[in-house]
């Protein structure tokens, strides 16, 4: 056998009960997640509905997309999972892109005037 | 005799070179390619710097003149140091880390094509009714109105070719990140691998807004778009900002890798390790953090209003920082080194004053209130040719005299090569340094002719002297390079004093790189060998063992070669006069999109090297009669 072949060998009790119990923990999790995403929209509609001020609605309303696009990256797009290989410079990069494409964002919308 | 080590004939060696996934021979097609394109735009500078020698002159048309400039600019940038710079980044970066190859060696191909063909689309506007004229940087006022089809060339020959780079950036990152020899950390990796995966995070990051740039300027020009149009509700300025987000990165995408490469080449011939090698590391990343931040530097003349001006006026100071880091570190290295004056140490010698020259006048750019003066004159011309001619051309040819044995295990003559160096340093410094005065005299960049009498006449013909020295001294590069075919074999480590992995490999590489994956120890690995006496170079990190290496495809030519079809029926498809566009364009990505379904569809696993093949081939490589 050569160093490059990949030994399969099969699941033993303790593994499979382990494997299972993570599973169940990480199912649990995503629904979670999930709820509070589902949770964070209805505010977002409720603030709109209730007819605040839009000085406070546009701010705060920009601060839930915010916390939503961090969980999304983080509990569906497995950013937190730490057995991800090169996790960290998953995230550097994508935190580096963030930020660099947030510079546009702002300078489109501050310094081209029409 | 086993199939890998029959001679091929002619056309079986091309079609090697056309189906070929091997870094090592797309890092040559790369070399040849950039060369081509390097020589035409130089060419194309030769005729602009022949027209300005004298006031009046009218050697060409000012309309030709346009389609010179640009043709210059663009292929300068996109077309030759963008490929050269990649046939390094893909011979040296698996080498230096000890990998088989690149992560995606199918990508790869599939990147030198696109790039090859847009390439090559762009150029036959030459011939298909004239070239694009609006400057490299193709300013949607000016280039919207601009006749004939000259810049749906430009657009769809660099939306083609910017794929290309896209791919091959995304490739290298990836590669850098994942395919490491064991031991070799983050901080154990030469100083060229760090720099070209900070230029190819530079090149994720910005190509797309070029994409994005090209497509909005496409729909504008051939389907009656208004992104860029004033009076439609549209805004010209949107392109400036889009072209410079992406312009700006781009020549740090350009000098990072230049630097890397001097920063092999300066330690190798102090016989020292690299001065601050962490703050080396450092200053890279920074630079090519702070290259996102500075792109309105180019447009402080457009009406940013104070505050904006200001802003990236002091972020592009802020650039000056890093950068002087580097050169103090390079400078600290050469300082006590034990000094080996060759060809590669002369062209950097050259390097670190020509580069400070050219970084200076940067930031007397980077003031706003002075940029007003400076903007648009010659004074600009001559600070981005000190850049990008001192800075990356001078490492391209410093490189070329180094890395000449990896690529085709020969030297090139040192003796010509060291005519070359002054024949064109000299010429450089001679074309470019009066263009300062020329500037701050008042002559603009980008005109055809100028009238006598204003006190321009000297410096103009003094630049096209110097100008065609630099020309001169290329003619010499290339007659080196042609030599080398007759010189003998070189052999590993021909110059003594190698100190990283791609110095350790016996020459000739045979195509599966390491015959075992080496084990890193430290910085500089094959310093640290030679220092403890190991004959071998290597430290190996696993058993001889069969080998997993990919097939060739000509699946990403074809791919390519779709998209460059389909590029000319997407050009002709707003003239009324040819309805027969609309089917070139359909057949062109029937190609593409057929190629790419084969090659989803058709499982491709590569294939298995075995031991025995292995020792076969290097028996043949190295044995009696081997080294060639």
């Amino acid at each position: 056998m050569s160093s490059h072949d990949t030994p399969v060998v099969a699941k033993s009790q303790a593994q499979y009960e382990y494997d299972r119990h993570h599973n169940a923990v990480h199912m649990r999790k995503q629904v979670i997640n999930f709820a509070i995403m589902i949770f964070l929209t209805f505010i977002a509609f409720a603030v709109v509905a209730a007819d605040f001020s839009k000085y406070l609605i546009f701010p705060f309303v920009l601060l839930l997309a915010g916390v939503q696009v961090v969980l999304q990256l983080y509990a569906f797009m497995h950013l937190e999972d730490k057995k991800t290989h090169f996790g960290g410079v998953i995230g550097f990069f994508m935190w580096m892109g963030i930020l660099i494409a947030f510079t546009f964002f702002l300078a489109f919308l501050t310094i081209i005037w029409w | 005799m086993s199939s890998y080590t029959q001679k091929k004939g002619f056309g079986a060696t091309i079609w090697d070179y056309i189906t070929t996934v091997d870094h090592k021979k797309l890092a040559v097609m790369y070399l040849l390619a950039g060369t081509l394109f390097f020589a035409i735009a130089g060419f194309e500078a030769l005729l602009m710097r022949i027209q300005l020698m004298k006031p009046n002159n009218d050697f060409v048309s000012a309309g030709f003149f346009n389609e010179l400039l640009t043709m210059h600019g663009t292929t300068m940038l996109f077309l030759a140091a963008t490929p050269l710079l990649f046939a390094f980044m893909n011979m040296l970066v698996p080498l230096q880390i000890g990998a088989r190859d690149v992560a995606f060696p199918f990508l790869n191909s599939l990147g030198f094509w696109l790039f090859f063909l847009g390439a090559v689309f762009l150029h036959l506007s030459f011939f298909m009714g004239g070239a694009p004229d609006a400057g490299w940087t193709s300013y949607a006022s000016l280039s919207l109105y601009s006749p004939g089809h000259g810049i749906d060339f430009y657009v769809l020959g660099l939306q083609i070719s910017g794929a290309g780079t896209l791919i091959s950036g995304l490739n290298f990152i990836v590669t850098i990140i994942t395919m490491r020899a064991p031991g070799m950390t983050f901080m154990r990796m030469p100083l060229f691998t760090w720099t070209a995966l900070v230029s190819s995070a530079l090149i994720l990051f910005a190509f797309p807004p070029l994409t994005i740039g090209l497509l909005m300027m496409l729909f504008d020009r051939m389907f009656g778009g208004n992104f860029f149009d004033h009076t439609m509700g549209g805004n010209t300025i949107i392109w400036e900002h889009l072209f410079w987000i992406f312009g700006h990165p781009e020549v740090y995408i350009l000098v990072l890798p230049a630097f890397g490469l001097f920063s092999e080449i300066i330690p190798a011939f102090s016989r020292k390790r690299l001065f601050g090698y962490s703050s080396m590391v450092f200053a890279t990343i920074l630079i090519g953090f702070l290259g996102f931040m500075v792109w309105a530097h180019h447009m402080f003349t457009v009406g940013l209003g104070p505050t904006a001006n200001a802003i990236f006026a002091v972020a592009t100071m802020a650039i000056a920082v890093p950068t002087g880091m580097k050169v103090f570190n390079w400078i600290l290295t050469i300082w006590g080194g034990s000094i080996k004056v060759t060809t590669p140490m002369l062209y950097a010698l050259g390097f670190i004053p020509s580069f400070v020259a050219g970084g200076v006048t940067g930031v007397m750019q980077a003031s706003a209130p002075l940029d007003y003066q400076l903007h648009d004159s010659y004074f600009i011309v001559a600070h981005f040719h000190y850049v990008i001619v001192g800075g990356i051309v001078t490492a391209l040819f410093g490189s070329a005299h180094f890395y000449w044995p990896i690529f085709f295990n020969r030297m090139l003559n040192e003796t010509l090569g060291k005519w070359t160096f002054w024949v064109f340093f000299i010429g450089f410094h001679l074309t470019f340094f009066v263009q300062h005065f020329l500037g701050l005299m008042g002559m603009p960049r980008r005109v055809f002719t100028y009238m006598e009498g204003q006190g321009w006449d000297q410096f103009n013909y003094i630049s096209t002297i110097g100008a065609l020295m630099m020309g001169v001294g290329v003619i010499m590069m290339v007659i080196n390079c042609l030599m080398s075919i007759k010189g003998k074999p070189a052999g590993r480590d021909p110059w003594g004093d190698g100190r990283t992995l791609e110095w350790a490999i016996p020459q000739p590489i045979p195509f599966y790189n390491f015959r075992q994956t080496p084990l890193v120890r430290g910085l500089d690995p094959y310093w640290i060998e030679k220092q403890e006496g190991n004959k071998e170079g290597m430290t190996y990190a696993e058993p001889l063992g069969d080998i997993h290496m990919p097939n060739n495809s000509a699946i990403p030519f074809v791919i390519s070669l779709g998209m460059f079809i389909a590029a000319f029926g997407a050009l002709y498809n707003p003239d009324a006069d040819k309805p027969w566009s609309i089917y070139v364009l359909i057949i062109g990505l029937a190609i593409t999109f057929g190629a790419m379904i084969v090659r989803s569809v058709k499982d491709d696993h590569g294939f298995h090297l075995h031991k025995e093949e292995i020792l076969e081939i290097e028996e043949q490589l190295y044995g009696k009669g081997g080294n060639k």
